[in-house]
């Protein structure tokens, strides 16, 4: 750790593929409270990549091909990677469905004594903690929420990690945690993928309640639920 | 069946293990070639004599020899999309890291100063590099 406060060597990583509409209004949020940000265009059609790079202080770095959320986090990763500076990253949904005060609470906790006493690496958004999801009026509808459900005790007897949330795409991890990835899974699997990491390297972990926005905008670019199959099906196939 | 289809189906075989046979590594592209040799003599065998794989069929248990060759056609397609399928991922993946270090090169690294807003294109870039219309320029807004 070089600084105490953590923010100021922390590189915040966004994916984007088409978030045209809520690019900025996300980047405007980040930067208030974080110096360095990189966006990962993945080879959005939508003209997200210029509405970025008219935004100050904000990196942008474009897949010339579209190869999936997974890939465009592993580059945003090896990105910051190539800072010497960098203590950490933030991983950051690029649909506004996050509050990046959140994500600065998360970053600020890296290092800080975990759980087994260690200095934590990985601090994981989790958006059940004291029934928060379930009293919000805008919360997730009842097939999203099963699926997530399912999703976790999936998740938990596969990987082994007591986790209550293993969709949430914000969690900040230590520079060891960033250089330790190299998530194959393109697609959505990489929350799983990134979860198997944790456990191999037997880094110290912990979870921080988030709230996530679920907006029409974000409803209406979230996965189906039948992705799920497909997420199986990856992480299946993956494994070989 | 009589010779003319006989010798469609023969040219047919000859012009399909003769589109096969061209690329890939040597040592593979040789053992291919000489499968296709083999698979080509038994589909013309089987063509000038259609009762071969009746007689085959019942040495191995099935009635007949149409659904022998259903039966291998079966796993043979199987055994294509398998190897398809592992094919596609190793392509991804190599495809996945090149466009990763295409993307990495042409992004200003971390550690320079900062672009002020108004400095589109990275300094140092080679002139020779591709010209991508809306690259960060400031010509939008």
């Amino acid at each position: 750790m070089r600084t105490s406060d953590g923010l100021s060597t922390t590189w915040v990583v966004i994916p984007v593929y088409n978030e045209a509409p809520a690019i900025e209004g996300v980047l405007e949020d980040v930067t208030a409270l974080f110096g360095h940000v990189v966006c990962v265009d993945d080879a959005s059609t939508d003209g997200s990549a210029a509405i970025i790079s008219s935004v100050p202080g904000v990196r942008l770095v474009r897949h010339p091909i579209n190869l999936g959320q997974g890939a465009a986090l592993q580059t945003g990763i090896e990105y910051a990677l190539q800072d010497p500076a960098m203590t950490g990253v933030v991983t950051f949904d690029a649909d506004g469905q996050h509050h990046a005060s959140d994500a600065a609470r998360l970053a600020r906790r890296l290092g800080l004594p975990g759980p087994d006493g260690r200095p934590l690496q990985a601090v994981l958004g989790t958006r059940w903690a004291e029934g928060r999801e379930a009293k919000r009026p805008g919360g997730a509808g009842p097939a999203r929420r099963l699926l997530l459900r399912a999703a976790v005790v999936y998740t938990r007897a596969t990987v082994g990690l007591r986790v209550t949330d293993t969709h949430n795409g914000l969690r900040a991890l230590s520079r060891e945690v960033a250089a330790s990835l190299h998530l194959k899974q393109n697609g959505m699997a990489h929350a799983s993928e990134i979860l198997q990491r944790i456990k191999a390297g037997r880094f110290c972990w912990a979870e921080e309640p988030v709230t996530i926005d679920y907006t029409e905008y974000s409803k209406s670019k979230g996965q189906s639920p039948l992705n799920a199959i497909n997420i199986l099906t990856e992480l299946w196939l993956g494994r070989r | 069946m009589n010779w003319i289809i006989k010798v469609l189906l023969v040219i047919a075989v000859v012009l399909i293990t003769g589109a096969l046979a061209r690329g890939g590594g040597a040592r593979r592209l040789a053992l291919r070639r000489l499968g296709l040799a083999v698979f080509a003599l038994v589909v013309v065998a089987s063509i000038l004599y259609p009762n071969a794989w009746t007689r085959v069929a019942r040495l191995v248990g099935v009635g007949r020899g149409a659904d022998l060759l259903l039966y291998m056609l079966i796993v043979a397609v199987l055994a294509l999309v398998a190897t398809r399928f592992a094919r596609d991922r190793r392509v991804q993946q190599q495809l996945t890291a090149l466009a990763r270090r295409v993307a990495l090169a042409e992004a200003v690294p971390p550690t320079a100063p900062p672009a002020s807003g108004e400095v589109p294109v990275p300094p140092g870039r080679p002139a020779s590099g591709a010209e991508r219309p809306g690259t960060g320029g400031g010509a939008t807004s």
